[in-house]
């Protein structure tokens, strides 16, 4: 007979072990898809997580691409893993990414046709508080009227991308093209455009900004009294409320900051790689942003290696499109699956697998 | 001007129609959560059950055997939830999100060939001499079975509930699992089966919205109706009548909206199609805030995992 014994503490290997494991058997679930949908698995696996880096042939198109897909990833991740640790689940980070962009485009779109230097620095800010604001509705009813921030963070995307439809079709319109939906291309607004900085490597500010976030996650996590408070309250409620961390503040903080971090990532995107306010402008990146926090164990560290490969399906996923007329959809399942494989295998780090013999006494 | 447009009767029966997906969902989460288990998958298991469904319905040219298998997506979806949650006592937060992201994923994959397919019309009910009765006819009694067999299946979950043994029980395991235990109930069977439970109504939910309210498939068509009916769960205090009551408001709402669009109101189409969002959100609000407060009569062990040590 097969039972499952509480393990004493956490184990660390199976902490690490379990996210490559759970990639490997995504991989081999997903070829088991692609055989399925008629196409040769190994192709298919090699094409979405190889070829992206090492083909020659897309190599030098897909390389750069792949800081460009996954540094909002990982911008996005870092912060919504401060709040999963807390217990504090915002997961809405599409709509405060949708949002941002719109207080990024917003600032550009003011100012056109000026040149200064000013201009982007003052897009950054309206990104971030963008987000902000808007992750600041479900951190408040949440404090104030003690309002469930899951449904809310949730069901403000929606709302978020109705106002965005409303902007690429009404305000913010390109005045100079009629009939069409969508703002100016900022691409070729020289002072708001978010440019790449080394050319044929894909970064640009985006990518900056991810990795200062990054450090600033890990120094905060592990060395300031913030990062003990937030693991403190996800780990032992009772003992932070009676150590004197108001769990109000701690809601306020974690939306917050990962509202910010999400607006910061909308408004790179749209000043840079999506160049202009459309309806199709948000892709998914703050959904798959809860699939990287994650498979990245909460840890910025673990975060980055799970954004590059997650980011890695998005071109991988791409390519297959191209080259094996993968239904693009198959990604989306890809991405479910690992999540779901991660999550299975960690009963492992809480638990022992025992096998008793006969009947129990 | 703009409301004598709107024929009341027409309005009501357009109301019943736009509540039944979602009161459907809604009665079947109800029931998982009281159980103790919040599924977070509904989104998910609603959409592949739109798509199962439609699938079904267009390849057998039978509705009925498309609900059917709707009914048996959403709960395979809700096995694998129970699976993880159950056996292997993942974190039911994550768990039910992952399951909404397979969910969508899955559901375009599997529905790419059916996107512009009419699905087979399911019928009206003949309800002879009532239909024909002024206004109550056209806004009551005309129309599909699905509409009538589900507020049969909120009386039938409001009596298993308050008043069958096996609904005490699983009131008990959802209110205090250790206590249940304790009294020699099997907590995981009773949660794995109101899992299932939760997950066949999500699905036919989902069927109504792609069989009979749209009707058609279109990838991610279910628009957060599934995260709707989270929330009406909440507003309804977890009571079967509360959650019929609220689904009914709500879907007044959607179609008030609708026809304002169609009316020709001088606000753009975006606004007002976010208004259910936004409402429900402010009900949310006002049903945890200050006397209305109903959180307290949440069920007791929601969200906590349980794990017998001997």
């Amino acid at each position: 007979m097969i039972r499952l014994e509480k393990r004493k503490e956490p184990s660390k290997f199976w902490r690490i072990a379990n996210p490559f494991l759970a990639v490997a058997l995504t991989m081999v679930a997903g070829g088991i898809m692609f055989a399925m949908l008629g196409k040769d698995p190994i192709t298919a696996i090699r094409l979405i997580f190889f070829d992206p880096i090492f083909s020659e042939t897309f190599g030098s198109y897909s390389r750069p691409q792949l800081l460009i897909k996954s540094a909002p990833l990982i911008l996005i991740a870092v912060g919504l893993a401060i709040g999963f640790k807390a217990n504090i689940w915002n997961i809405g980070a599409e709509g405060q990414y949708i949002i941002g962009a719109l207080f990024g485009a917003g600032v550009a779109l003011a100012f056109f046709p000026a040149p200064g230097w000013y201009i982007f620095p003052l897009m950054v800010i309206a990104g971030a508080f963008g987000g902000f604001l808007w992750a600041m509705i479900p951190a408040i009813l949440k404090t104030r009227f003690n309002t469930n921030e899951i449904l809310v963070s949730l069901l403000l995307v929606y709302v978020a991308e109705k106002i965005l439809a409303a902007m690429a079709l009404g305000v913010m319109r390109n005045p100079d093209i009629a009939g069409f939906p969508g703002s100016r291309d900022l691409r070729r607004y020289e002072a708001a455009y978010n440019a790449e900085l080394i050319s044929g490597t894909g970064i640009h500010w985006g990518v900056v900004a991810a990795l200062i976030a990054v450090i600033f996650a890990y120094a905060m996590m592990t060395r300031h009294m913030l990062g003990y408070h937030v693991q403190l309250a996800g780990q032992a409620p009772r003992a932070a409320r009676f150590g004197g961390v108001s769990p109000a503040r701690l809601v306020v903080i974690c939306l917050g900051i990962s509202g910010a971090l999400a607006g910061l990532a909308g408004m790179f995107e749209v000043s840079g790689p999506g160049g202009q306010v459309r309806i199709e402008f948000a892709s998914g990146y703050g959904f798959t942003a809860i699939i990287v926090a994650f498979l990245g164990r909460l840890n910025p560290v673990g975060i980055v290696l799970a954004g590059l490969l997650l980011g890695l399906t998005y071109i991988g996923g791409e390519l297959g499109q191209m080259m094996l007329q993968l239904p693009g959809a198959a990604i989306q399942v890809f991405q479910g699956m690992l999540l779901f494989f991660l999550l299975a295998l960690d009963f492992q780090t809480n638990y022992r697998i025992r096998l008793t013999q006969g009947a129990r006494a | 001007m703009i409301l004598g447009s709107i024929n009341p009767a027409v309005l009501m029966a357009a109301l019943m129609v736009a509540a039944t997906p979602i009161l459907l969902a809604a009665i079947g989460e109800l029931v998982v959560e009281k159980s103790g288990v919040l599924n977070l998958g509904v989104e998910g298991m609603m959409i592949m059950g739109a798509c199962l469904g439609f699938i079904v319905a267009v390849n057998t040219g039978s509705p009925f055997l498309g609900f059917i298998g709707a009914a048996f997506a959403g709960m395979a979806l809700s096995l694998l939830f129970a699976l993880l949650t159950q056996a292997l006592m993942t974190n039911q937060v994550a768990s039910g999100l992952a399951l909404t992201l397979f969910g969508l994923g899955l559901s375009a994959l599997l529905g790419q060939r059916y996107v512009g397919i009419t699905p087979p019309r399911t019928p009206k009910l003949d309800l002879g001499f009532l239909s024909d009765i002024p206004f109550l006819g056209r806004a009551v009694f005309s129309h599909d079975i699905v509409v009538y067999l589900t507020i049969a299946l909120v009386a039938a979950v409001w009596w298993f509930l308050k008043y069958s043994r096996a609904g005490m029980i699983l009131r008990a395991v959802g209110e205090n699992h250790d206590a249940a235990h304790a009294l020699g109930y099997h907590v995981k069977r009773v949660r794995v089966l109101a899992i299932m439970f939760g997950g066949a109504c999500a699905g036919l939910g989902g069927a109504y919205l792609s069989l009979i309210r749209v009707p058609q498939w279109t990838e991610g068509m279910t628009v957060g109706a599934g995260w709707i009916a989270l929330a009406l769960v909440v507003f309804a205090s977890w009571r079967p009548w509360r959650a019929m009551a609220g689904a009914y408001l709500f879907g007044g709402i959607v179609v008030l909206q609708l026809n304002l669009q169609a009316a020709g109101v001088k606000i753009p189409v975006e606004y007002l199609s976010m208004s259910p969002y936004l409402i429900t959100i402010a009900v949310l609000v006002f049903i945890s805030s200050g006397r209305a407060r109903a959180s307290s009569n949440a069920p007791g062990s929601l969200n906590r995992p349980f794990h017998a040590s001997s």
